[in-house]
């Protein structure tokens, strides 16, 4: 009751703000050329959360990985496309078995105290992953290496017992310096706090719950970035951070749906930012539990889905800034296949299925009837994501037409996990999943990954499945792979476990004075190193 | 006297041991583990991650030995390493935020007394007059608009409409590079919106208990004797009145003491202020229980250490406590 008078504040303040932005939309937007590049100046960003560490191997948090990634790099990257490419390791060769990957490691690149970057520092990066002291995240990708050698400090080679082609990025990890870290103690190293990496920024200084100053590494191998620093402000709520960039204290942040559609859609703001708008590599998905005897049939599933509108989610939820989905992989690249269409929203043919299924009577209050029982069923979703929950009153909307009672339920999201996703304690879950680049998939869908506390919670098992996912990641053949992705997309689509909703989209926005941005798959950020803001509109 | 305060300090120790308890209770009743909220569904993470993390955190062993660690720890002082993954001291962290919340809740605590005692003696001296109204209705409208909202629209109209104060954080670009007053000045400049708002909201229940204190003090006989006397409406009020109405008002300030120590959220984090508040919250969501519990521990130990001064001070002051009768 409380919260929701706060809210309804919230909105009438909102309300207020956005009929004051009205008034000053009389300025002509202002022409901008490209200029000329130019060195200087520096980027402002703002971050709701503040790193943990920035030791990559040791966090789990994003922001921690997002200004680690600037002072480090790993062997291999995702290029703009989402290809991967080499990185710290100028080229690398996969044996004809698929067994061995050879890295070339770059010559003369320095750690950012001036040490050179060896094979030392890859051989360091791997033990200290696979330490089982080392309290990681991460080391479940190189614990399937066999053998790792370094033969001489240009040259890394790692032997696997049977191919594994999400090796290849597994060694997108951040190279660690083994001149610093050698024979001590991770966990208590200086390095959290004061990183010393290989990559285009040099950390600078952190002041613990302000900002993160990094400046551009002059040494770059791949040449000085424009941008001198990249300045990280950590500002916890989002209507400051809003603010703030309207004030003109930060270059860049993430939009909400809500900013980018209506409030930030005036001339004025147009002259002064540039909004960039691409897939993010997420989707939200309503999931059913597999074990529940009311999800068994796949008709029923196939039901739930073609009830749904899922056009009316993106509309209604996302103001339009997402697309609806058909399956687990992003739109646009080699994995996702173009053509898979699952059920389309037509509540005729779902009440057909749901009869068929044996679902045929009513109950005096129209919900459907089978043995006794009425279709009843509760979506259980995390709290602190407004998104998901109105997702869940419009299913609820949509699935009361064709006669079944949805009850929803928000739950904090320590007890979401622990009493309902590890107990196996659910009917169905809203939730959403973020897409690596690279399509295996084999934690979330194979039959093997159903025990307590792993990531099928839904309890999916189906051979044909398993069979493609073990197939999917035992070679590197793109094309072969690719045939095994979209084959598993097509059972997905017939089997309907979970109901694909919608990939929303990553809305950044960035000061005008910042040019060579050019939006690709990958997003923004990575020719960050190519930024520039010319001479005569530099600020800092 | 040092009988008496080995006698307190003796009986401090079972306190400070039931303290340890009910944190260590808290903190471990709330569902969800600190390894989970790091790692539960990210693909890239078996069991076997998750184990090894559990036990790094020594989360493997039994509740009893966890506790008994810990309060072992606790003896020497030593309040352990944070959960987070950077795993720096607790005292550290806690060090890193103290003085900004100190700093800020004097400072706004003073402000705060400042300002709500003439504005709780004023209506009270000009009983039902429009100023009186006028106060009433200016004081309960600070208590009753939601902090958040109000600070929003401020920030709105003086950072981005009008741009003459920063909207959030304590220090300016570049900072770094002033001189110490300049430095000085740049904070305070700072904290110009946060601290109005925050003060702005206290107003109320100081002025209102000055006011009641200041009504029941003027009614009394000695007043009226006072005027009787012929002295002036200003010294009756400010040297006879004043004086007496004041002391439940400080007894009440004694009692925000040990509340200096802990920082609003709501506050901190719409005005990015990096202070104690965030951090307990911060910590308790990611289940950082050596940090939740060390915040615990500390606040409720100032406490007893402000309970020790303020009953030393009565027993100077009393010479029944001090004999241990009565």
């Amino acid at each position: 009751m409380r919260s929701g008078w706060l809210a309804s504040l919230l909105a009438l303040s909102l309300v207020f703000l956005v009929a004051c932005d009205g008034k000053k939309s009389a300025a002509p937007p202002v022409q901008r050329g490209p200029g000329t590049p130019a060195y200087g100046d520096a980027l402002v960003v703002g971050s709701i959360g503040e790193p943990s560490t920035l030791i990559p191997l040791l966090a789990s948090d994003s922001a921690s990985h997002e200004v680690a990634g600037q002072v480090y790099s790993g062997l291999v990257r995702y290029d703009k496309n989402l290809n991967l490419e080499g990185e710290l390791a100028g080229s690398w060769d996969v044996s004809r078995d698929g067994l061995t990957i050879t890295f070339h490691l770059r010559r003369g690149v320095k750690w950012h105290d001036g040490q050179e970057f060896t094979s030392r520092d890859v051989m360091y990066t791997y033990r200290v992953t696979i330490d089982p002291k080392t309290p990681t995240a991460y080391a479940d990708a190189f614990k399937q290496v066999q053998r790792a050698e370094a033969p001489d400090p240009y040259t890394f080679r790692v032997t696997y017992a049977k191919p594994f082609a999400p090796a290849l990025e597994s060694w997108g990890m951040a190279i660690l310096p083994a001149h610093l870290l050698e024979g001590k103690d991770i966990t208590k190293s200086e390095l959290a706090r004061h990183p010393v990496g290989t990559g285009s920024y040099v950390f600078k200084e952190w002041i613990a719950g302000q900002k993160i100053v990094l400046e551009s590494n002059r040494e770059y191998y791949e040449g000085r970035p424009y941008i001198d620093r990249y300045i990280y402000r950590i500002i916890p709520d989002s209507s400051t951070m809003y603010m703030e960039l309207k004030s003109g204290a930060l270059d860049m942040m993430g939009l909400s749906p809500v900013q980018y559609q209506r409030q930030t859609d005036t001339p004025e703001f147009r002259a002064r930012f540039n909004k960039y708008r691409y897939p993010a590599s997420a989707f939200t998905y309503l999931g059913y539990n597999l074990r529940h005897p009311l999800f068994s049939d796949r008709r029923v599933r196939q039901a739930l889905t073609s009830a749904i509108n899922k056009d009316e989610i993106v509309h209604g939820v996302m103001l339009g800034m997402g697309q609806v989905a058909h399956g687990p992989y992003k739109p646009g690249t080699w994995a996702c296949d173009p053509h898979i269409r699952d059920f389309d929203y037509n509540p005729e043919r779902a009440k057909q299925l749901l009869a068929e299924a044996g679902w045929k009577e009513t109950n005096s209050d129209g919900v459907l009837v089978k043995d006794g029982k009425p279709f009843q069923f509760t979506i259980l979703t995390n709290q602190g994501n407004a998104e998901r929950l109105k997702t869940a009153q419009i299913i609820q909307r949509r699935l009361k037409k064709v006669g079944i009672d949805v009850k929803i339920r928000v739950i904090e999201w320590a007890s979401f996990l622990s009493q309902f996703i590890d107990k196996g304690n659910f009917e169905a879950v809203l939730l959403g999943w973020t897409i690596s680049p690279d399509p295996d998939m084999f934690d979330i869908w194979h039959s093997s990954k159903t025990g307590p506390k792993e990531l099928n919670f839904i309890g999916y098992k189906n051979p044909a499945v398993d069979r493609l996912l073990e197939e999917g990641r035992g070679t590197f053949d793109t094309e072969k792979r690719k045939r095994c992705y979209w084959r598993f997309q097509e059972i997905l689509a017939e089997d309907q476990h979970y109901t694909f909703l919608y990939v929303p989209d990553a809305l950044p926005v960035v000061s005008a004075r910042l040019r060579g941005i050019m939006p690709a798959p990958a997003g923004i950020m990575y020719n960050f190193i190519k930024w520039y803001v010319p001479k005569e509109e530099q600020l800092y | 006297m040092t009988q008496y305060l080995i006698k307190r300090l003796i009986m401090m120790i079972p306190l400070l041991l039931g303290i340890t308890l009910i944190s260590f209770a808290v903190v471990h009743l709330s569902p969800g583990e600190p390894v989970e909220m790091q790692v539960a569904m990210n693909p890239r993470v078996s069991a076997e991650a998750r184990e090894r993390l559990r036990k790094f955190y020594g989360l493997d062993q039994p509740l009893h030995v966890q506790y008994l660690k810990w309060v072992g720890r606790l003896a020497k002082l030593d309040f352990g390493r944070s959960f987070a993954p950077d795993g720096r001291p607790v005292v550290d962290k806690i060090k890193e935020r103290l003085p900004v919340t100190l700093s800020i809740n004097v400072i706004a605590l003073l402000l705060e007394f400042g300002l709500a005692i003439p504005i709780g003696v004023l209506p009270a001296v000009r009983r039902d007059t429009p100023l009186d109204q006028g106060m009433t209705v200016f004081v309960f409208l600070g208590f009753s608009i939601p902090t958040f909202w109000l600070a929003l629209l401020l920030m709105y109209l003086f950072g981005v409409k009008l741009g003459w104060l920063p909207i959030s954080g304590l220090h300016s670009f570049g900072s770094g590079g002033f001189g110490f007053l300049r430095q000085l000045c740049d904070l305070a400049w700072h904290l110009i919106l946060p601290l109005s708002v925050a003060t702005f909201g206290s107003l109320a229940a100081v002025s209102r208990y000055m006011r009641s204190s200041m009504l029941e003090v003027i009614s009394q006989d000695y007043i009226t004797t006072a005027r009787a006397k012929g002295l002036s409406e200003r010294t009756v009020i400010l040297k006879h009145a004043l004086r007496n109405a004041l002391l439940p008002v400080v007894t009440l300030l004694g009692f925000s003491v040990p509340g200096l120590i802990g920082g609003s959220v709501i506050m901190e984090t719409i005005f990015s202020i990096p202070g104690m508040g965030q951090l307990a919250y911060n910590g308790s969501m990611a289940r950082d229980y050596p940090l939740v519990m060390g915040i615990l521990v500390i606040g409720a130990g100032l406490t007893l250490i402000g309970n020790l001064f303020s009953d030393i001070l009565y027993a100077f002051a009393d010479p029944r406590i001090r004999l241990g009768k009565g």
